[in-house]
């Protein structure tokens, strides 16, 4: 099994979330999260104080799924959440060890 | 970019010279009324021939003051702070309303607005009315015009929303990091020692009936009745609704109280951006529309005059957010809705000394001036000097209200479209308008202001230093980073 984070631009979370249930995913977990990376923060000025604002608002999505499906999940998250431009996001893939269905206590891939 | 801006408001200015320039006429032919010829009978206070619509009137503006401060300025300033800080600052507005209503029915409404004794009366109102004293439904308070009364209580309430709404106002300098009780305390004195003796100074006096009825008797009843007025008033300083002593007053407080209370932890390096833009956008409307109360009501009466100052608040205040805009835009490159609310506000604090005596065109000129003056205060001046009048309360109260005494006494000349100030002594019984002077009125003016920056900086100093010597007026360390709402009132603005 996989964990596949990918932190996205807040206004491609539906798309993504299509795509997604398109390749046969049928939950997630949505954070929304700020941070920063190669995209800097924009500049508000309020009667002439000015602040940098360097933490950028993201969405942060998690996928659980089967290792033979990690492979079409990310593709499938890269090419919905992608616009060309700086700030697009990253997707990083986890193994994970164990999962369980709090409801039936079904483990692993049927759990998912 | 810049230079077309630049252009236009070149292109602005001239189009008002020419508008003022075709005022005198109007002028003129106002002030050339027929007056009657025999000896008139003058009036004394009584409530017999009250107008019923006046009464409304006051009993309505005196309504809209008060939204002024609740919930208005409460909005207005719990907009511009941050989320952890917002219910300190709608405490203290509101608590501030109610403390000052209690106090001015015991002492403040007579400490204001009777006859002083002995030296100090052109500076204090006397005792005799202390707990209203003799003041029920058949008392009757002089208004403008000979002959008209309107009920006391009314005027009794409609200047109680004035003592309400001043010290909230400074509350705005000292915001996020102030504790509450000693400020309330700090409250209580500062209307005692400083805002009723500025009011007194600048409104009291006899009222037109009085002034007619001595000069019917002669030079020495005359300079009996107008000695009995407040020091500024005796000296013809002109403020229609409060420009000195409200926003000047409340203005150089406010400054001297974070100079003395100190910046906030982390200003100006860590953000502190206004939580809500959107409520200080319904604060400053309801100022607005609250302040028409304010300059339109200060004339006591619903006559035309009441009309006058009512168009000068409309569009002085237009005018002023306009320029404030344009001047951002030209400045920054982005007009901002915090800077248009403050344009607005600027332009009310500005227009309140001119309202009932400037011309429709002066005022104008007089908001489009305001904004940038105040502009340049709040962006520049601030940063230059490093101090930390959190909510601008000196940069727009103290500076805008100075631009407003000032030029009130350039607009109301009545060559210039103003209406030009009453003289009740020479034809007594009837209003004439006097011959105007502006050089001298403007002297008045900035004695005036002078006066003012002086008593109010002075006093506040002085009640600031005991207040925080025996109680302590800064919370600590860990309540500023906690915030005041949980660790000051324990609860919290906003639940997600």
């Amino acid at each position: 099994m996989k964990l596949v984070i990918a932190i996205i631009k807040p206004f491609k979370l539906d798309e993504v979330r299509e795509a997604l249930s398109g390749v046969g995913v049928a939950g997630m977990t949505v954070t929304e999260v700020k941070g920063f990376g190669r995209q800097k923060g924009q500049t508000e000025i309020y009667r002439g104080a000015e602040y940098s604002t360097n933490m950028v608002p993201k969405i942060k999505i998690e996928v659980a799924c089967a290792s033979d499906m990690a492979g079409a999940v990310i593709e499938a998250i890269q090419a919905s959440a992608n616009t060309g431009a700086i700030g697009d996001g990253k997707i990083f893939v986890l193994d994970v060890g164990q999962a369980v269905r709090i409801r039936t206590g079904e483990t692993d891939d049927s759990a998912l | 970019m810049m230079k077309q801006s630049t252009k236009m408001l070149a292109g602005l200015g001239a189009i008002g010279v020419a508008a003022l320039m075709c005022h005198p006429a109007f002028a003129q032919a106002a002030a050339a009324a027929p007056a009657p010829a025999a000896t008139p009978a003058i009036a004394t206070p009584s409530l017999a021939n009250m107008n019923k619509g006046d009464n409304t009137w006051m009993l309505v503006s005196t309504l809209l003051v008060l939204m002024m401060s609740v919930p208005g300025l409460a909005l207005f300033y719990g907009g511009l702070v941050r989320t952890k800080n917002m219910l300190s600052v709608l405490t203290q507005v509101l608590m501030i309303v109610c403390m000052v209503g209690v106090i001015w029915v015991c002492w403040g409404y007579s400490e204001t607005f009777t006859s002083g004794s002995g030296f100090t009366a052109p500076f204090f109102g006397g005792l005799s009315k202390m707990f209203l004293k003799g003041v029920d439904s058949s008392s009757a308070a002089a208004t403008f015009s000979n002959g008209v009364y309107i009920p006391e209580l009314t005027y009794v309430l409609f200047q109680m929303t004035f003592a309400m709404i001043t010290p909230a106002l400074f509350v705005g300098s000292v915001a996020e990091r102030i504790k509450f009780s000693p400020l309330m305390l700090f409250v209580a004195l500062w209307v005692t020692f400083v805002y009723f003796p500025i009011a007194h100074m600048v409104w009291y006096w006899d009222g037109p009936d009085a002034i007619a009825a001595a000069a019917l008797k002669g030079k020495d009843a005359l300079a009996a009745v107008n000695g009995d007025a407040g020091k500024l008033f005796q000296w013809g300083a002109i403020d229609f609704a409060g420009g000195t002593v409200v926003h000047i007053n409340a203005g150089i407080t406010g400054l001297v109280m974070c100079l003395l209370l100190g910046k906030r932890l982390g200003y100006p390096n860590e953000p502190m951006p206004p939580h809500s833009l959107t409520m200080t956008m319904i604060g400053a409307s309801l100022l607005w529309v609250g302040w028409f109360g304010f300059n339109a009501g200060s004339n006591l009466e619903a006559t035309s005059v009441a009309s006058v100052a009512f168009m000068n608040t409309m569009i002085a205040t237009a005018a002023a957010g306009m320029s404030w805009l344009l001047t951002e835009q030209i400045v920054r490159g982005k007009p901002s809705l915090l800077g248009a609310a403050s344009g607005v506000v600027a332009g009310l604090v500005a227009v309140t000394p001119a309202s009932g005596f400037a011309g429709t065109m002066g005022s104008v000129i007089l908001g489009l001036m305001v904004s940038p003056i105040c502009f340049f205060f709040v962006s520049y001046v601030k940063s230059k000097f490093k101090y930390d009048d959190s909510l601008d309360v000196f940069g727009v109260h103290c500076i805008g209200g100075i631009t407003g005494a000032l030029m009130t006494g350039i607009l109301a000349n009545p060559a210039l479209g103003g209406q030009g100030i009453a003289d009740y002594a020479s034809k007594p019984g009837t209003l004439v308008v006097a011959p105007y002077d502006w050089v001298a009125q403007l002297t008045t003016q900035a004695e005036a202001v002078g006066i003012t920056l002086l008593w109010s900086g002075l006093g506040a100093a002085i009640l600031y230093v005991i207040i925080d010597k025996l109680w302590g007026f800064r919370v600590s360390e860990e309540v500023e980073r906690e915030g005041l709402d949980i660790a000051e009132h324990g609860e919290r603005a906003y639940h997600y």
